[in-house]
């Protein structure tokens, strides 16, 4: 699969795809960009290297780069910024609503500058009140506008739930199509250090059944740039759930512009033996665990879903055909977890390609403790995973 | 000692709480100290927004030094300032409690009484008898369509509906005051602003039916109408949940600087709903242009309004949230127009949100889910339903200007009856969609899971077809 040289690529058949990268708005004309493909990793002539639980640098990029020029290495908190950056220079009706979004610039940094350049008015400071400025996006969105949502923390977005769900999710549905909602929503999720159980949620697994909605999970520089245009640009409302431990993440990501696409999981690792799914944190734990299983002799393909909903079954598949047996590693909770339905599908789809029962390593059921020790075993660390790879492929 | 001293505080306290009560009538009170009791009624009794109230210290003096003093504003104030983030306050040595009510209701505005005449003192926006007629005529069309669509229901044609009956003059005459690009996110007793732009009856009739020529394609239920052409937003059940959305459109039109304005509407009981403090909140720190309008009309389905909010009423919440607002006569025409279409103009102009409280009644039941008379007097509905029917007090004052006649009035009802009866008729012919637009609009585009599951559906209906009704299109 080479890479596209024009916006308009044609997809292959067999992928997925729920929003079209290449749609646009009238406004902006079509620009060169290079749509990522997780299939070329392979192909990219350098040799994949595990990267460590929690990077400070990736080894090589985790796709394909066949860059023209240098690249420059950014933080991924800055990679997301550069991303919505591009888009809203591109795209006037680009929008960012949040708390300390603007002068403030982001508790997590991603909006900063933006305000200084876009003004008050594309760069809105809210009141506290989530399912108020979320239902503000929507009313925008209706009207026209592409509002990005960031939530201060995901966990604060469930009292943005009836919005997201009732209205977000739906609204393009019950009006018989006559209103679209681009919302973006995102912000930073997930298990982070000692941040005590309101500030660890897992929204994905809350979300995952809202019908109308899109959720990515990003979990390098190159792909949280990638993701965040594909997002801002979709239709759909997208939530683009980032994690509060890799934010920091430095990788070297191309100079010129690329997307990458909403529905397509990442190849990290091609392998033989075993398919290991995983997304957003949880990647660098497999990854670390994979160095040890290498060294034991294993061989574990490691993909990065990205796409939580829908999931790339294409390249899911594939992987399955390939190793028949499969280990799902998740941040979410045991029960009702993306893993759980990840899982569900993959009985669905491939149940004859299977050698073994499907594995899913999850977090415990058990709201998140606040000391360094407990906060550690309700997380899958990579021992566990090396030991479930050494179960399954008996 | 201690005892003697407290009872004799008491007996102070009420001989200076009578004395007040003889020079300035009745206040709210307020405990002078922890041995004093409190005494007296605070409900009831109002004073005004500045009210001071002393407070007395437990020291016989004190007290005394109340007990003389005539003025309000004692010493005790000394009119120093001091700062805080928000900006510079005043400062006074005594405690004094803003009333939790004002002595007087924030007062109602009204142009025509009762009989349609117009209030001498009253200042109002005019009319054209054009204008005016083309409200009156909306206001019928809207009555006989909530009759018979609702008598559809019960006759178990549509499965559901619910009438504006008492809410006929804010649904046209607000909507009068509108332009076309003001963008309308309602609740789902305004259907009439919907008609005011240009719905027909039998696209109501369409929608109500989820046929075919429904726009929302059959996925929503009845009353649940949307019209992106005529801005009106896709009716969604939540409460309040429009509030907030109105304030990102009114953002969205500010940001264009478009010269249109957002407008809301909910119901008395929305405003309990947390989307409604946050987006009024939201408004005025973001200056949109939104107009807030709540239909006060007494019931929340079974729950009144004294049992809703302990304020008076929704207009006195905006300056709690630094809004301009204004209580009106919802069932007057013309008041209700004059309203809103200042408020419009402040809107645009000043780049700022109004919320407007139009008092009403609601005369119908909740909806055909409801029996209204089990929890509120039949009388009572009975004497809105007549003596305070927004329609015929408009009417009076429009055949008063001999702009109308009863013979027109027969031949328009009459003409319109006829005209919802053939909608009926024809939306129930309507073939609904097939299941192939169950997947559709779900996202933009029909996703690889979405058309995985039709084909599995339309699998297992060509496996078991007697399972399944074979008028359904697939």
């Amino acid at each position: 699969m080479a890479a596209a040289s024009s916006l308009h690529v044609a997809a292959p058949a067999a992928t997925p795809r729920v929003g079209s990268v290449a749609h646009k708005s009238a406004s902006s004309a079509a620009r060169s960009v290079r749509v990522a493909r997780s299939g070329a990793v392979a192909r990219s002539g350098g040799r994949l290297v595990a990267c460590a639980a929690v990077a400070t640098k990736a080894d090589a990029p985790a796709t394909d780069a066949a860059s023209k020029s240098e690249g420059h290495e950014v933080l991924l908190f800055e990679a997301l910024r550069e991303g919505l950056m591009e888009e809203m220079e591109a795209d006037p009706t680009v929008c960012v609503f949040g708390e300390d979004v603007g002068h403030y610039g982001g508790s997590y940094k991603v909006t900063k500058g933006l305000a200084d350049k876009y003004g008050d008015l594309r760069v809105l400071d809210t009141p506290i009140a989530e399912n108020s400025f979320t239902g503000m996006g929507v009313g925008a969105g209706m009207k026209g506008l592409r509002p990005v949502v960031e939530g201060m923390n995901m966990g604060f977005l469930l009292l943005a739930y009836n919005q997201i769900s009732n209205n977000c999710g739906m609204l393009h549905y019950t009006s018989g199509g006559q209103f679209k909602i681009p919302l973006v929503i995102r912000g930073p999720g997930g298990v982070g250090r000692q941040l005590g159980a309101e500030h660890s949620q897992r929204l994905e697994s809350y979300f995952q059944s809202i019908p109308g909605l899109q959720m990515v999970a990003c979990s390098t520089p190159y792909n949280a740039k990638g993701l965040m245009k594909a997002a801002i640009r979709s239709e759909n409302p997208v939530v683009l759930f980032e994690h509060v431990l890799l934010y920091n993440l430095k990788e070297k990501i191309p100079d010129e512009e690329y997307v990458c696409c909403l529905e397509e999981a990442e190849m990290v690792r091609p392998g033989e033996h075993v398919t290991i799914l995983t997304y957003s944190r949880m990647r660098y734990h497999v990854m670390q665990a994979a160095k040890t299983l290498v060294n034991k002799g294993y061989d574990p393909e490691v993909i990065d879903i990205r796409s939580l909903k829908p999931f790339d079954l294409h390249t899911i598949g594939n992987s399955i055909k390939k190793t028949h047996r499969v280990l799902i590693v998740e941040e979410c909770m045991r029960t009702g977890g993306i893993g759980a339905s990840l899982r569900s599908a993959i009985i669905d789809n491939f149940w004859d390609y299977l050698d073994a029962p499907i594995m899913c390593l999850s977090s415990q059921d058990v709201p998140t403790p606040y000391a360094a020790t407990l906060e550690d075993a309700t997380v899958v660390q990579p021992a566990q995973i090396v030991a479930a790879v050494e179960q399954i492929c008996q | 000692m201690a005892a003697w001293l407290s009872s004799e505080l008491a007996r102070r306290a009420a001989r200076r709480i009578a004395g007040e009560l003889r020079r300035r009538g009745p206040g709210p009170w307020f405990p002078s100290s922890s041995t004093v009791p409190v005494l007296g009624p605070t409900a009831g009794y109002h004073r005004g927004f500045c009210s001071v109230r002393r407070f007395a210290g437990d020291t016989a003096a004190a007290t005394a030094t109340a007990e003389d003093s005539d003025n309000e504003f004692a010493a005790g104030e000394l009119q120093q300032v001091v700062d805080f983030p928000g900006g510079k306050l005043s400062f006074v040595g005594e405690m004094n409690f803003v009333p939790e009510s004002q002595r007087e209701r924030i007062k109602c505005y009204r142009v025509l009484d009762d009989d349609g005449g117009i209030i001498y003192s009253s200042r109002f926006q005019e009319v054209s008898k054009e204008l005016a007629l083309k409200m009156y005529s909306s206001m019928v069309t809207l009555q006989i369509m909530d009759t018979i669509f609702y008598e559809a229901q019960r006759q178990g044609r549509i499965s559901f509906y619910l009438t504006s009956n008492g809410e006929e003059a804010i649904n046209i005459a607000s909507a009068a005051a509108l332009s076309a690009d003001d963008i309308v996110l309602p609740q789902y007793r305004e259907p009439g602003v919907l008609l005011w732009r240009g719905f027909t009856l039998q696209e109501f009739a369409n929608q109500l039916f989820g046929n075919k020529m429904d726009y929302g394609k059959g996925r929503q239920m009845p009353i649940h109408y949307g019209s992106n052409r005529l801005n009106y937003f896709t009716v969604s059940s939540p409460i309040a949940t429009q509030l907030p959305q109105a304030v990102g459109a009114a953002y969205s039109l500010k940001m264009d600087k478009k010269d249109a304005c957002a407008i809301t509407y909910f119901g008395d009981g929305g405003t309990s709903e947390g989307d409604f403090h946050a987006a009024l909140n939201f408004a005025a720190v973001t200056e949109a242009p939104v107009i807030f309008f709540c239909r006060n009309n007494g019931w929340a389905i079974s729950t009144p309004t004294t049992e809703q909010f302990r304020s008076d009423g929704i207009v006195t919440r905006g300056q709690a949230y630094g809004i301009r607002s204004i209580r009106v006569d919802g069932n007057d025409t013309l008041a209700v127009y004059s309203a809103v279409h200042a408020a419009r103009e402040m809107a645009i102009t000043e780049g700022r949100p109004i919320l407007i409280e139009a008092m009403t009644y609601r005369v119908g039941h909740h909806s055909t889910s409801d029996d209204s008379t089990k929890y509120r007097l039949a009388d009572e509905i009975e004497h809105w339903r007549t003596a305070r029917d927004p329609v015929s007090r408009y009417r009076k004052w429009v055949q008063g200007n001999s702009w109308w006649c009863d013979a027109e009035e027969t031949e328009l009802r009459n003409s319109v009856r006829q005209e919802i009866l053939q909608a009926i008729q024809v939306a129930e012919r309507i073939p609904k969609h097939g299941l192939a637009e169950l997947f559709t609009d779900v996202y933009d585009q029909v996703p690889s899971n979405l058309r995985e599951q039709q084909r599995s559906l339309l699998d297992t209906i060509n496996k078991h077809p007697s399972d399944y009704p074979t008028d359904v299109p697939v």
